[in-house]
């Protein structure tokens, strides 16, 4: 993020929330995830006017309208490349993109590998329920094996995958997991994945208490474990052990897996301009010279 | 000497993807253009790096030209498939120069063709040790040949190769000089074509392709933020802003796909910069979803199709006209656009500018429309004076009134001209949320019948006037009235100009109409253009299989136009153009 940014006088969490209700059901996972950003925007006393929230399309991906900063929200899993293009042609805007596992890990999965390779400078963060919600529960990308729903009746036939570990292997430089019954772990996530000069993802286990019947809060409750101090967040041989973990002892660890420093895209780009003597006022006349016969 | 009637040559070389032709030709045009001629290129390459026919005509004239032409004077072949490939184009008075002995063919006896073996590749791998030599070789014959100047080429060598040292450039040199001498001593020139050189440099000359005009064209209007996706033949587009657009601040960034390097771009736009991205038909059928986002939240876009043979995967490297329809109708629902088409080098510059003006007014997508011939065909041009050129920016929010962070900003408020004040983010009071759902004026969703119809009507109502507004100046020539009309789009425009000028030269009553504005149709320049032509008779000449412009305008205008559809992969020359209309006026 960047310190110039920064409201003056100080936000509260509902200084940040819009007049718009949010569309979700009752019980749903996306009002913790909500509160949860409210929170941690209002900590890091971010400016109104000064952040955009992005998201694509899906019941998570509704929630720039419940923010009262700008916002977008675009194509069906396109959320990702806007949010570079935002950051890009504006560093000093803070940009955090919301969606779901639908919108970032299927029909977007494609774009997370290159925007964490770039290290965009936003934060991700995913509202994961293992279903799709909007059009009223099918298999999601997260959903595990055997999972039934109206386009897998039988069961599904996919193993899902994990958000967490493909974040880490592709390069992410922030990797978290928070639960949305965790409030104040979940703002305090966010906050430290905003303030991460990089790429950050944050997963969030979110549950839909109307479609999926499997994942949750309850089945959620006693496999979530906070990660301690012991955990070595810049060892990526260690964060993708946790991450691991998951598929053999059942629990889901939340925290930060993995934090590591490396430039940005912006700070690259910033370099580039600067080798190239980039400038506001550069002289067209002596370009189209090079074209000279 | 002997010296042919022409003002004009025309040089054809074929051979081998790889080995050097395109580079060879690209000697000969600079070489032309610095001795004060006039230059237009015309080439077909391989989609395959490595083997596969290339070629590359230059057509050099004391005149202005607009097309590659007729046919050519003087066919060099390095090897046996151009010589298969342009047999039956030999004809009575062409000069052929070819591989020989030694190369990988024997010519049959060609009645009336001037023959002139040239045994490239020997001197090359035997003198001078490395078959990589072959190409310069056969421009030191050519040079002596056809009266090239000989100085010229050696600058515009020493100036290419200076930067991969000393012995780079002794080496082609020699080769050069070689193929020259080879021609000195053992050939006897017997046909009657010479390049007239004025030996003047013009100082105001350019020369450039159609992707590089579109990328500098680009730089000029003020685009900072470039979403690359590779793809044949618009990636040169990419290249050059690749090394220009940091020079500018600017950024370039290539992409996944062509899906964010759409969907980054309308971000970039949002956020207040001006953005281009270019690409070819495969690329722009995935970004059209994003396409209607941009019209949907009304954020200026610049995309650049340089137009490729289709449908799928087609002839990558060939030259088509058939993405018409996808730029003005591709995309679900209804979405506000505008379409140009680019018929010269020098309108890839200009129209790229426009392109961008018009963005920035409207808050609308802006496809512009290229094609293979002219993306990768080098040209002459004026040095374009860039005092004379104006830049449009986007109407915005002026912030007044409105407290932090207040609802009241009406993103989308209802205007006359339909066209709202644009809040960019950091704007104090500016925030609204951009949606590809339905929304009021406020940007919140609604799913009304009367917001829906309100808002359709508002994005559409900012086109409403403008052919009036921003295009009253479409340009025409001819007799009027005439006896036929030609509308043309697109590069076939520079074949229907010098059709023109022949078939009125010969008596005949014609004129041409050449609109920049494709869709919406502009309709008020051709009902103004059909009332000159009593007939009726309009011709569209296209190079695609539907007749898609001849149908879009049978669709907004009450001119029922006369396809002239072609789809080979190739572009019109003039004297199709001169034939058909010879057929039509006789029926």
């Amino acid at each position: 993020m960047n310190a110039q940014a920064v409201a003056s006088p100080a936000l509260k969490p509902k200084d940040y929330k819009s007049a718009a209700h949010p569309t979700w059901c009752p019980g749903c996972g996306d009002f913790g995830v909500l509160s949860a950003l409210y929170q941690a925007m209002a900590q890091l006393g971010l400016e109104l006017d000064k952040t955009v929230v992005v998201s694509g399309i899906g019941c998570s991906s509704r929630l720039p309208f419940f923010v009262k900063t700008y916002g977008f929200h675009g194509c069906h899993g396109r959320a990702l490349p806007t949010a570079l293009g935002i950051k890009v042609a504006r560093p000093d805007l803070n940009v955090i993109v919301t969606g779901g596992d639908g919108d970032g890990f299927s029909i977007g999965a494609g774009h997370v590998p290159h925007i964490a390779r770039k290290n965009v400078d936003v934060t991700y963060v995913v509202m994961d329920n293992r279903i799709y919600g909007l059009t009223k529960g099918q298999v999601s990308p997260t959903s595990h094996l055997g999972f039934v729903a109206t386009t897998t009746p039988y069961g599904s036939l996919d193993e899902p995958v994990d958000p967490v570990t493909f974040s880490i292997v592709y390069g992410a430089t922030f990797v978290a997991r928070g639960f949305s019954a965790e409030r104040n772990h979940l703002a305090d996530l966010i906050v430290r994945g905003v303030q991460h000069k990089g790429f950050s993802i944050i997963d969030v286990v979110s549950p839909c208490p109307i479609f999926n019947k499997d994942d949750t809060f309850d089945y959620y409750k006693p496999l979530v474990k906070k990660i301690d101090d012991s955990h070595d967040p810049t060892n990526k041989g260690k964060a993708l052990e946790l991450a691991m973990s998951t598929s053999t002892d059942g629990k889901v660890p939340i925290g930060v897996y993995y934090e590591v420093k490396t430039p940005t895209l912006g700070e690259r780009l910033e370099g580039l301009k600067r080798a190239n003597k980039g400038s506001d006022t550069l002289d067209i006349s002596a370009v189209l010279d090079t074209f000279k016969v | 000497m002997i010296v042919n009637e022409s003002k004009e040559l025309i040089i054809r070389i074929g051979g081998e993807g790889g080995e050097g032709v395109i580079s060879a030709g690209e000697f000969i045009t600079q070489a032309a253009a610095r001795a004060g001629l006039h230059v237009l290129t015309f080439k077909t390459f391989p989609a395959e790096i490595r083997g596969g026919y290339a070629m590359y005509q230059l057509r050099a004239s004391n005149d202005p030209l607009t097309s590659q032409g007729d046919g050519f004077d003087v066919m060099v072949a390095f090897n046996g498939e151009a010589y298969e490939m342009n047999k039956s184009l030999l004809r009575e008075g062409t000069a052929f120069v070819y591989d020989g002995p030694g190369g990988d063919f024997e010519p049959e006896n060609l009645p009336g063709v001037y023959m002139y073996p040239v045994p490239m590749t020997k001197i090359s791998k035997g003198d001078l040790g490395s078959i990589r030599s072959k190409n310069m070789v056969a421009l030191g014959a050519v040079a002596q040949l056809f009266s090239i100047p000989m100085e010229r080429l050696r600058e515009t060598i020493q100036r290419k190769f200076q930067k991969l040292g000393v012995d780079v450039v002794e080496m082609n040199l020699k080769a050069l000089d070689m193929g020259a001498s080879y021609v000195r001593s053992e050939i006897k020139k017997t046909d009657p074509y010479a390049l007239q050189a004025k030996g003047v440099n013009s100082e105001d000359v350019l020369i450039l392709s159609g992707n590089e005009a579109v990328a500098v064209g680009a730089l000029a209007a003020g685009c900072r933020y470039y979403a690359a996706y590779p793809i044949t033949p618009a990636t040169e587009i990419a290249n050059w802003l690749a090394r220009y657009l940091p020079k500018a601040n600017g950024v370039l960034l290539q992409e996944e796909d062509e899906i964010a390097a759409i969907a980054s771009a309308i971000g970039a736009s949002y956020a207040g910069a001006k953005v281009m991205t270019a690409t070819s038909g495969p690329g722009l059928s995935l970004m059209s979803e994003l396409l209607g986002l941009a019209g949907m939240i009304e954020t200026p876009l610049v995309v650049v199709d340089v137009q490729r043979a289709g449908p799928s995967t087609g002839m990558p490297t060939k030259h088509e006209q058939s993405d018409l329809f996808l730029a003005a109708h591709g995309g679900h629902g209804d979405i506000p656009r505008i379409v140009l088409g680019a018929g010269s080098v020098e309108d890839c510059f200009y129209l790229t500018i426009k392109a961008f003006n018009l963005a920035e007014k409207y808050q609308v997508p802006v496809l512009l429309l290229s094609d293979t011939s002219l993306g990768i065909r080098t040209q002459g041009i004026k040095k374009p004076n860039l005092n004379n050129i104006q830049l449009t920016n986007r109407l915005t929010f002026n912030g007044n009134g409105h407290g932090n962070g207040s609802t009241h900003y009406k993103r989308y408020e209802m205007t006359e001209s339909g066209i709202s004040p644009m809040a960019i983010p950091g704007q104090a009071g500016g925030a609204y949320i951009a949606t590809g759902l339905e929304h009021d004026e406020k940007s919140d969703p609604i799913y009304t019948q009367a917001g829906h119809s309100k808002m359709t009507e508002k994005r559409f109502r900012k086109l409403a006037h403008l052919e009036e507004e921003d295009f009253s100046a479409i340009s025409w020539e001819g007799d009027d009235p005439a006896d036929l009309g030609i509308i043309s789009w697109g590069s076939t425009h520079g074949s229907v100009q010098e059709a023109l000028v022949r078939l009125r030269s010969a008596g005949y009553k014609v004129a041409a109409l050449y609109p920049h504005l494709l869709f919406p149709v502009p309709a008020i320049a051709i009902e103004r253009f059909a009332a000159r032509i009593p007939s009726g008779k309009i011709l569209v000449p296209e190079v695609n299989f539907q007749g898609q412009f001849a149908d879009l305008i049978s669709a907004h205008t009450t001119v029922k136009p006369i396809k002239y559809p072609i789809y080979g992969g190739l572009p019109f020359n003039p004297e199709m153009i001169v034939n058909k209309v010879k057929e039509v006026l006789k029926k």
